[in-house]
């Protein structure tokens, strides 16, 4: 039987992790995501034993999770933009480290303090590295409420696939808006003892040491040479996209999260016009979707990518399509929300003269 | 290991006539088994030998190897986890103490300790040292007081003494400038959570004999869930402080004792125990 429910996102992400199993979130509040520790707050040590702590600040919050993460168990964290740049280094710790964990951006409009309101501006630092040293994370891109509920067990599942960091990117509207979720039922909270976790060194085996140090070069190489193959892997094995109307497109917009969403119903005002639009959504922004966009790139005349920012998965875009044709840009920042018929508006814009 | 081979398979008897007399019932000291074979970084005279193996002594002598988890932090006992046999993770810089919570969070029955230096607790780490006494967190921690960043060769450290020469304070530490020194562990005193805070040394054998005495007593409360135990142990440099060991030793005694005194700060209310 399935169970739906009216949920805000934030909270339905928060209901999913409960449900998933999780073992523990280390959290500190921050504005547009406090509902996540708040919910969690509610009954989640109750209903399921998972431990919920309220850190002293994200710094503190993203070590607990390296600490934690490491016994093996099912630990996440939750921020926003100020609060994620915070624990950009410990990040860095984790992927090395090859620890997995569920974070959760809902971003924010930045830079600096910025807004609360919602925004794209952190698609670099989420996909990129962000903290410092050569490494990825696994970044999956919600555009539904449902969404943020099935990329928390998906989160969970890769992170322990790959023991690698998986950053659920979502924005300040997906976490407060509500909208119709299924959720799907509680799951048992299991404990595997890992053979690389450190849960005591048993007389069975030898020590387990997490470390993100080598002083000599060439083994700091080969630690680095394992992680690309493994990221190399990842986006052979990994990649998630959605594609809306692309079969017949002239044109094609290129949108994640939020703006995928009001991007369709640009493509639904342009076709009502006659203007064949269709909307490609990446699901996974890290491994990002190129040899689709490429295949896509050999049908249509031009794309807009349209992002809550001034221009970042664009070059990810620009990259798979390789000059092979003209690829804009439409952006909004600061917390500003682009709607559809200036998306349209946009669109006839730049490729004034072409379309029919 | 082979020597251990040999005392373990002669008799007394017979290793006495080969005019050998390493055997198991002449055996007066022995490296403890929480101890690693590896050869320590450190330098000549450093006590984070010593530290580590009165660690490694108490984890031995309480039979709890296979449940214990350690946390090194950044600074000269970065390594540490090549030397503890145990299960450990290395922390980035300050954060030990974050990182031994969320461990301690998710295992509770296990025994977690973090080992951490001046500048890692006391300076950048201050507000997770703080903020993990001050929650009582079921933990110990170690804390490493020489007074001087070592593992970057001999920077001002914030438990550095007024005039204390140091790479960053050359003609001293002007505390006019460059500010006090700060006892965080009478700090943490201060702190509900924090069960037992205790300052010793190991300078001296009496001392290093009180250390142990100090990590024991803390393995023990932390058993019996008591809340947090931190125990600060002053330590040397030779390297930083350029003094061969013995005179560090000195040094400390002369220097650093009468402004951290040694001895119990938080002892547990004994009704309560």
């Amino acid at each position: 039987m399935k169970e739906l429910k009216l949920m805000k996102g934030n909270e339905a992400l928060a209901e999913a992790a409960i449900r998933c199993g999780c073992d523990a979130y280390f959290g500190y509040p921050i504005t547009p995501q406090s509902e996540v520790l708040e919910y969690l707050s509610q009954d989640a040590t109750k209903r399921t034993g998972m431990v919920i702590l309220q850190a002293e600040s994200e710094v503190a919050a993203i070590n607990m999770i390296y600490g934690a993460a490491g016994t093996g168990k099912k630990v996440m964290t939750s921020s926003s933009s100020p609060g994620i740049s915070l624990m950009q280094e410990g990040i860095s710790y984790i992927a090395c480290a090859e620890l997995p964990c569920l974070l959760v951006n809902v971003v924010r409009g930045g830079p600096g303090l910025g807004t609360i309101q919602p925004s794209q501006g952190d698609y670099f630092q989420a996909v990129k590295g962000g903290g410092h040293g050569d490494y990825r994370m696994i970044v999956l891109a919600p555009s539904t409420v449902q969404e943020m509920v099935d990329f928390v067990k998906l989160g969970f599942e890769l992170a322990f696939k790959w023991k690698n960091p998986v950053m659920i990117l979502t924005d300040g509207a997906l976490g407060q808006m509500m909208e119709k979720v299924e959720l799907f039922p509680q799951m048992e909270r299991t404990f595997e003892l890992l053979p690389w976790a450190t849960t005591g060194k048993l007389k069975t085996r030898e020590r387990n040491f997490i470390t993100s140090l080598n002083l000599q070069a060439d083994k700091m190489e080969e630690i680095n040479l394992h992680l690309q193959a493994k990221y190399s892997k990842i986006e052979k094995e990994e990649t998630l996209f959605e594609e809306y109307m692309c079969e017949d497109a002239d044109y094609l917009l290129t949108a994640y999260g939020l703006v995928a969403r009001i991007c369709q119903k640009t493509a639904q005002l342009a076709r009502a016009k006659g203007i064949k639009v269709g909307v490609f959504r990446p699901r996974t922004v890290f491994p990002f979707p190129t040899g689709r966009i490429a295949e896509l790139a050999g049908k249509v005349k031009g794309i807009l990518d349209v992002e809550m920012n001034a221009g970042q998965m664009v070059e990810d875009v620009r990259l798979a399509v390789n000059g092979k044709v003209p690829v804009e840009f439409h952006g909004r920042m600061g917390g500003v929300i682009p709607t559809p018929e200036e998306i349209l508006h946009k669109l006839e814009e730049k490729f004034a003269g072409e379309l029919v | 290991m082979n020597d251990k081979k040999t005392i373990d398979e002669g008799t007394q008897a017979e290793a006495m006539e080969q005019g050998n007399i390493c055997t198991r019932e002449n055996l007066i000291y022995e490296k403890p088994d929480t101890l690693t074979e590896n050869v320590m970084h450190y330098c000549p005279g450093c006590g984070h030998g010593v530290a580590h193996k009165i660690i490694a002594e108490v984890i031995d002598e309480l039979g709890i190897q296979e449940e214990t988890i350690g946390v090194a932090p950044v600074g000269c006992s970065v390594f540490a986890y090549n030397y503890l046999n145990i299960d450990m993770t290395e922390a980035a810089h300050g954060r030990a103490s974050a990182v031994a919570t969320g461990i301690k969070r998710v295992l509770p029955e296990k025994y977690v300790f973090s080992y951490q230096g001046d500048g890692d607790l006391a300076a950048i780490g201050t507000g997770e040292t703080i903020h993990t006494c001050n929650r009582g967190e079921n933990i110990l921690i170690v804390f490493i007081n020489n007074g001087i960043y070592g593992m970057t060769g001999g920077q001002m450290a914030p438990t550095t003494l007024p005039g204390m020469k140091s790479t960053t304070s050359p003609f001293g530490r002007e505390v006019a400038t460059m500010g006090n020194p700060l006892k965080i562990t009478e700090l943490i005193a201060q702190l509900p959570g924090a069960y037992y805070v205790t300052r010793t040394a190991v300078n001296t054998p009496v001392n290093i004999r009180k250390a142990k005495k100090a990590i024991t007593n803390s393995f023990k409360y932390q058993k019996e869930k008591k809340g947090l135990c931190f125990v600060e142990i002053v330590s040397n440099c030779p390297s930083n402080w350029k003094m061969t060991p013995v005179q560090a030793n000195k040094w400390l005694e002369e220097n650093m004792l009468p402004f951290y005194p040694l001895g119990d700060i938080k002892v547990p209310n004994e009704k309560e125990k």
